[in-house]
């Protein structure tokens, strides 16, 4: 009798597709975090959807040179072209932050965040505690921005994502999504060293920024 | 300085940066500009909820301590090849009827370079451009300043472009 309530280990995978079918209120499986094999896949159809609606291609860092370009072009070459014409870009991002706000008032996650636990164990050396937010709270607000681990984090951080995607001619949706989508070798180069640079800087960089 | 590169035309951004770039010839009144709003909106729900936006996500793909981001970029890639794939096989037009155009990207030192530097702050401020946008909407009202800080470095790279290499 004994052996028979022992419980067994399941999938992750196995419940959450068990939770959308028996869930009696689709709305709080919906409030979980979603797993990779159903965000991916959706993220991956963006690429036709925004083919299909319009031609466009899904990228998301040139709407930082849209705004530049409609706001401060100065005598600048590159911010000289009609970015009324590339406005679906503009309209596009600012879906995104509508987004934001919807899932957070209808879809927030009730509980922490969950973090690998060797990640929580170097974060808490740093100060790093609450995991109440998708941005670290202890680290990510107005009064660190006036401080040097601040500036670094979030002004020099904001200005490399800027100046570096623009550099490589896009960013992680028009290189590798939409790049690799359509098997382009340069968007292979420049993912690849996205993915050097993060190495660089989490591992032998950060630790010493968030130290400070 | 090459001839190309000083004059200023809507070729100019073509040739040299083609991402995000509006292939449609119709015109029509602004507001057919908000479905992209709504896919926009949809994209960033997404973003929430699978917690791409996340700092610590971002983190544990770059410590190789969780899977979840491999697994969102891959099934993403995979996903859209196959979109594109029958899209080129069957021809697919747009709601428009307009043939889809695909552009051939050209390799230049600045995948490399821009490349490096884009990783670098990817894993600072643990937010790519789109995350960005998301991470405001869900209330962090301080990212206001991080994307601020991005429209500058681009507006930087814009102006001091014909001195870099690429």
């Amino acid at each position: 009798m004994e052996r028979q309530k022992r419980s067994y280990p399941i999938d992750s995978r196995f419940c959450f597709i068990v939770n959308v079918f028996l869930s009696l209120t689709m709305i709080d499986t919906l409030k979980q975090p979603w797993p990779w094999y159903i965000a991916g896949p959706l993220i991956g159809l963006t690429v036709p959807a925004l083919l299909i609606l319009g031609n466009k291609s899904f990228g998301i860092s040139a709407s930082l040179r849209h705004i530049c370009a409609a706001c401060l072009p100065g005598k600048i070459p590159f911010f000289q072209y009609n970015w009324k014409k590339e406005a679906w870009n503009l309209f596009f991002v600012f879906g995104i932050l509508l987004g934001g706000i919807v899932a957070m008032l209808f879809l927030a996650n009730p509980n922490p965040i969950i973090v690998n636990s060797n990640l929580k164990a170097e974060l808490a050396t740093y100060g790093i505690t609450n995991y109440n937010s998708l941005v670290p709270v202890d680290i990510f607000n107005w009064s660190t921005l006036f401080k040097l681990k601040g500036f670094l984090l979030m002004v020099v951080g904001g200005f490399l994502v800027g100046f570096g995607t623009r550099y490589a001619g896009g960013c992680t949706s028009g290189h590798a999504i939409t790049g690799l989508s359509t098997l382009q070798w340069p968007s292979l180069v420049a993912t690849i060293c996205f993915m050097l640079g993060g190495f660089l800087m989490a591992n032998l960089i950060l630790p010493f920024i968030l130290s400070l | 300085m090459p001839e190309s590169i000083e004059k200023n035309t809507d070729f100019e951004v073509r040739s040299l940066d083609t991402i995000c770039i509006n292939e449609s010839e119709t015109t029509q009144p602004w507001y057919h500009l908000l479905k992209y709003t709504l896919i926009g909106l949809l994209f960033g729900i997404l973003f929430v909820k699978a917690e791409i936006i996340s700092w610590f996500r971002i983190q544990e793909m770059f410590r190789l301590q969780s899977f979840h981001m491999y697994g969102v970029i891959g099934s993403a890639v995979i996903t859209g090849a196959i979109s594109v794939w029958l899209i080129k096989k069957f021809k697919i037009k747009t709601l428009q009827g307009e043939s889809i155009i695909f552009h051939p990207k050209a390799f230049n030192k600045g995948q490399v370079y821009g490349g490096l530097l884009f990783g670098l702050g990817w894993a600072i401020t643990g937010a790519c451009p789109g995350p960005l946008y998301a991470q405001i909407g869900i209330g962090s009202t301080v990212i206001i300043i991080t994307l601020l800080s991005a429209i500058a470095g681009t507006w930087v790279y814009g102006s001091i472009r014909e001195k870099l290499p690429h």
